[in-house]
């Protein structure tokens, strides 16, 4: 076994692989200072919470503590491997900062009060507003970090109980456009490749995806790839020199903003030469003769100016793509969060469609969450879709969940598409909207526009109540604050992008008076006595087992289909992919093979948007154009930013992530080896501008966008010219303005603008107009990482590297040594 | 020949379209998919009246290539006014109504749109016909639109 610093190398050791060959195992531990793996009481089962990938793990338990983790070799995920999230984040829970005990505002204070007073407020408040206006008083905002069983039972209250369509989680920042993405292009949620497609590939074509920050251990594979045998061709699309960029056979780095016009040139390049599959096509798609009229406007010298890439770059990726035999394709939030989100990830899937390259080994698309428990959000109707793909424009489903809850279909408000966040902020503003229950979530930091967002849930007249395990900014403002269980403390299941459902058993109690999410939501619906038709109670279900069970009922001959899953398939072995039903017991690798999809008119999860204006697509119309239910080829025009530099603002900013925070640090910041890791903000520029505006690294600078300012340190990195990146992660509780900023501003939300894409309503984070001042000298580099795309550009001290505290070392073991477990 | 007649209606409308679309989306300036979508939208029924323009000449008509243009103070005072009036639940009534007017509106383009389809065959002029090929699909996606925010706005609204 060895032992190494997985902060200063967060992919930790090379085990190369070729393709077609199984990914080797590698374990990977990190235990609390002083415990050695014979003295741990307990290894308790679950994956990682931390990002979107899934990996599964082990805690390690002793005297009702959790004192460490360790990757398990047996699952298909990950391998045995963990990201350096995973390997230091689990010391969060227990930071004496938890929140232990229910809060109530009291004369303009939180105070600490018991369960039945904090709950009876949010009851009586619920019910008076329900008496006065009716259930559009009343907004649900969730997360990406919840279990199914929680997810479901919250969408069930929303949408069957309270009969409110104000229903969202904080997915909508990070993976709706994921999610609309593949609902545009096959007609339902649900991801068509497989982590095991990086196996086989021979060209990855990375979108706007930095999965070397993202998702390490997916990277870990891809670079076990390039390390083994016929190593693929990486194609990268990112404005940023990121570790993915760095290793690419191209790397296209556009103006921001401008992602359909690069695809639709690399589209136009495919299609003019050949490179598709007209047989494929033929049997199994419609709508590609709008594609090819759509990108012959699109030629790379046209693209070329638009997106600011040189031509040949675009004709000799579109040649990689166009002659790979398999090809993955893998999107995230560059495409997501900028201008035209759901338009550029549908070019993508565009692109394995049109060259036949879908549900066959090495032929995926990953259309990426940004979440760990993000898809599930979406498939149990935490989003405000209707519970499993369920269509809310079409009657039959509404009827059919109506049945499963025992419900009458008018009580399920399915009139017009669900409120997304933004929406509900826009009714919370107006005074529509008078009750926001937030769970797991920071709106006051991660939403655009932080100013703004902080007046609106400030106001008097609107109820916010906030469940969290810490007193985050947004619970800061909150009038009632329940103290909630978290990961490890609670049991429950999540589903990763490639469909992989685990198991998250609890390990340890939660701290003081803290609950389970799921028994919170209960305990709200039986207190307002929500009830089905017959009287009886609406939720049927009192613990996570048989929650599990309630929804796989509700998933039952959907495209999502859990019945084939149950706590104890789950536990020991590897994770299971959905569909698994009785067809498929061991779930399903890899879905639309043989060209199948779930897009028939009467099983499909929507009729799709308009790309461009958002409008919802008309029943007869779709029935029309796809009766088949075959694959949806979407064209897209380019259309600019709205927001364009100018002389006053005459930068782009984009704002990101790093590979050592999550969100909005609620948990890594209280990590010491991920804090001491990335500890501040700070600000990228190239030495270009750099130079022009006379500012060296690790001088403060004001970045400043029409909506507000930041103050950073700067790193000269390798991004693109007249482009500024800040990590949104950095908010103000570590600061003494508590939910705010004291003095200069700190979070990148201050200064990004409220849009969102009209099709995904995902906010745009990364098309803000922006300039740059140098405040003042620094006294020595910038706080950001030099092992990730902050690398610096230039020289840079040795000692001002990235590396870990004493604590950051973590054991590695080889194959043999770790399927000893 | 009547045909000038539903060319200098059809540069009429679409400049009539173009203009109040601006004006809804300086109105609403605080509901921000109405304001962001109301501008894109515009430039399309903006491009229509100089296509339009581009072809009258060859049929006897003088049009102005120009869109009918917005003045700049106008346009700061209602998107002040939107601000300010922005945490007044009236706002939402008014928000209906125009967008009701921006539907009919884009409904009556698309007759007009139509009826030069229908002329362009029947003078079997590939051109116009190609103008209405171009121009039409987006007229009925900006009627779609306005149905689409209208139904998506009418029930918070209206029973709230």
């Amino acid at each position: 076994m060895a032992q190494i610093d997985r902060i200063a190398e967060p992919w930790g050791t090379r085990t190369p692989y070729g393709a077609g060959n199984e990914w080797p195992v590698r374990v990977d531990t990190h235990l609390a200072e002083g415990v050695a793996p014979e003295d741990v009481d307990a290894w308790v089962q679950t994956a990682s919470l931390l990002h979107s990938n899934g990996d599964a793990m082990d805690i390690a338990v002793k005297d009702n503590r959790i004192v460490g983790v360790r990757g398990r070799a047996v699952d298909r995920v990950n391998h045995g491997r963990l990201g350096p999230k995973d390997l230091y984040g689990w010391q969060a829970n227990a930071s004496p900062d938890r929140l232990t005990k229910p809060l109530i505002r009291e004369g303009g204070k939180l105070v600490e009060t018991d369960w039945d007073t904090a709950m009876q407020r949010v009851v009586d408040r619920s019910k008076a507003l329900l008496a006065e206006q009716g259930p559009s008083a009343i907004g649900f905002y969730t997360t990406g970090q919840l279990f199914a069983e929680e997810y479901y039972t919250l969408g069930t209250i929303a949408h069957g109980g309270i009969g409110t369509n104000h229903v969202d989680g904080n997915t909508r920042l990070c993976t709706a456009t994921a999610a609309e993405a593949l609902k545009e292009s096959f007609g339902c949620d649900g991801q068509p490749g497989s982590y095991t497609d990086v196996d086989h590939a021979d060209v990855i074509a990375l979108y706007g995806h930095n999965v070397a920050e993202t998702q390490t251990v997916l990277w870990t594979r891809m670079l076990d790839r390039l390390a083994g045998p016929n190593p693929p061709s990486i194609i990268c699309v990112d404005p940023r020199l990121t570790p993915v960029a760095k290793a690419a056979t191209v790397h296209l780095a556009p103006r921001p903003g401008t992602n359909v016009a690069l695809m639709n040139g690399i589209l136009h390049e495919i299609i003019s030469n050949g490179w598709v599959d007209q047989e494929y096509i033929q049997a199994h798609t419609v709508g590609f003769s709008e594609l090819e009229k759509e990108v012959k406007n699109y030629p790379p010298a046209v693209v070329a100016e638009i997106c600011g890439v040189p031509a040949e770059q675009i004709s000799e990726a579109a040649s990689i793509i166009g002659h790979a035999k398999r090809l993955l394709s893998t999107v995230l939030q560059g495409f997501y969060q900028s201008n035209q989100g759901t338009a550029a990830a549908v070019q993508v899937n565009n692109i394995n469609i049109i060259r036949g390259m879908l549900g066959k080994p090495g032929c995926g698309i990953l259309q990426m969450n940004g979440q760990p428990t993000a898809e599930n959000t979406r498939e149990c109707g935490a989003d405000g879709d209707l519970a499993a793909f369920r269509n809310w424009s079409n009657d039959a489903h509404v009827k059919d969940l109506a049945r499963v809850w025992n419900i009458d279909p008018m009580s399920i408000p399915h009139y017009s598409p669900p409120t997304h966040v933004m929406q509900m902020m826009r009714y919370a503003e107006d005074g529509s909207i008078r009750m926001l229950w937030v769970s797991g979530t920071n709106p006051a930091v991660s939403l655009p526009e932080l100013a703004r967002v902080r007046s609106i849930l400030k106001q008097e007249r609107l109820f916010l109540v906030v469940q969290d395990i810490f007193l985050s900014e947004t619970a800061q403002l909150a009038d009632v604050v329940l103290p909630a269980a978290t990961w490890g403390e609670k049991t429950g299941t999540f589903t990763n992008v490639d469909r992989t459902v685990h198991l998250s058993e609890k390990a340890v109690d939660p701290p003081g008076e803290a609950r389970p999410d799921l028994d919170i939501f209960i305990d709200y619906a039986h207190r307002m006595g929500l009830k089905d038709k017959d009287g009886q109670p609406l939720i049927k279900w009192h613990d996570p087992e048989s929650a599990f069970e309630a929804w796989k009922e509700c998933s039952r001959g959907r495209p999502c289909d859990y019945t084939g899953i149950t706590y104890g398939k789950l536990r020991g072995g590897s994770g299971i992919q959905w569909p698994c039903n009785e067809e498929n017991p061991e779930g399903t690798e890899r879905i639309y093979a043989d060209g199948k999809f779930w897009a028939h008119p009467e099983y499909c999860e929507t009729y799709g948007r308009d790309l461009i204006t958002g409008a919802p697509v008309d029943p007869s119309e779709y029935k029309a154009l796809n009766p088949e239910g075959k694959a949806i080829i979407k064209a897209a025009e380019y259309v600019p930013p709205h927001e364009l530099p100018s002389q006053d603002f005459p930068l782009q900013l984009i704002t990101g992530r790093t590979l050592y925070q999550f969100h909005t640090r609620t948990k890594t910041g209280r990590a010491p080896e991920l804090q001491a890791a990335a500890p501040d903000v700070w600000v990228e520029l190239s030495a270009d501008d750099a130079g022009s505006y006379g500012i060296a690294e690790g001088d403060l600078a004001e970045v400043e966008t029409p909506r507000g300012s930041v103050r950073a340190r700067v790193r000269i990195s390798g991004i693109r010219n007249g482009v500024l990146f800040l990590p949104f992660h950095y908010g103000y509780w570590d600061t003494d303005g508590g939910h705010q900023p004291d003095g200069a501003g700190r979070a990148a939300n201050e200064l990004t603008i409220t849009d969102w894409d009209a099709a995904s309503k995902q906010p745009i984070f990364k098309t803000a107009a922006a300039r740059i001042t140098r405040i003042s000298a620094g006294d020595g580099p910038s706080p950001a990482p030099t092992t990730t795309a902050s690398a610096p550009a230039g020289g840079f001290p040795d000692e001002a590297r990235t590396k870990g505290i004493t604590s950051a070392l973590a054991d590695e073991a080889g194959g043999t040594e770790g399927g000893a477990r | 020949m009547k045909f000038g007649l539903v060319l200098k209606e059809l540069h009429r409308s679409e400049n009539e379209l173009a203009h109040h679309l601006l004006v809804i989306s300086e109105r609403h300036k605080v509901d921000h998919e109405i304001y962001h979508l109301a501008r894109d939208l515009s430039r399309w029924s903006q491009q229509h009246v100089r296509d339009i323009a581009a072809l009258a000449g060859n049929y006897g008509e003088n049009l102005d290539p120009e869109p009918r243009s917005e003045a700049g103070l106008m346009e700061t005072l209602r998107e002040k006014g939107s601000e300010m009036v922005g945490r007044r639940p009236e706002t939402g009534m008014l928000l209906l109504r125009d967008l009701r007017e921006v539907y009919l509106q884009a409904c009556g383009v698309s007759a007009d749109w139509e009826l030069l389809a229908q002329a362009a065959q029947g003078m079997k002029d590939q051109d116009l016909l190609g103008l209405a090929e171009k121009c039409h699909p987006q007229t009925i996606r900006q009627m779609k639109w306005a149905n689409g925010k209208l139904k998506e706005s009418a029930t918070q609204v209206l029973v709230s």
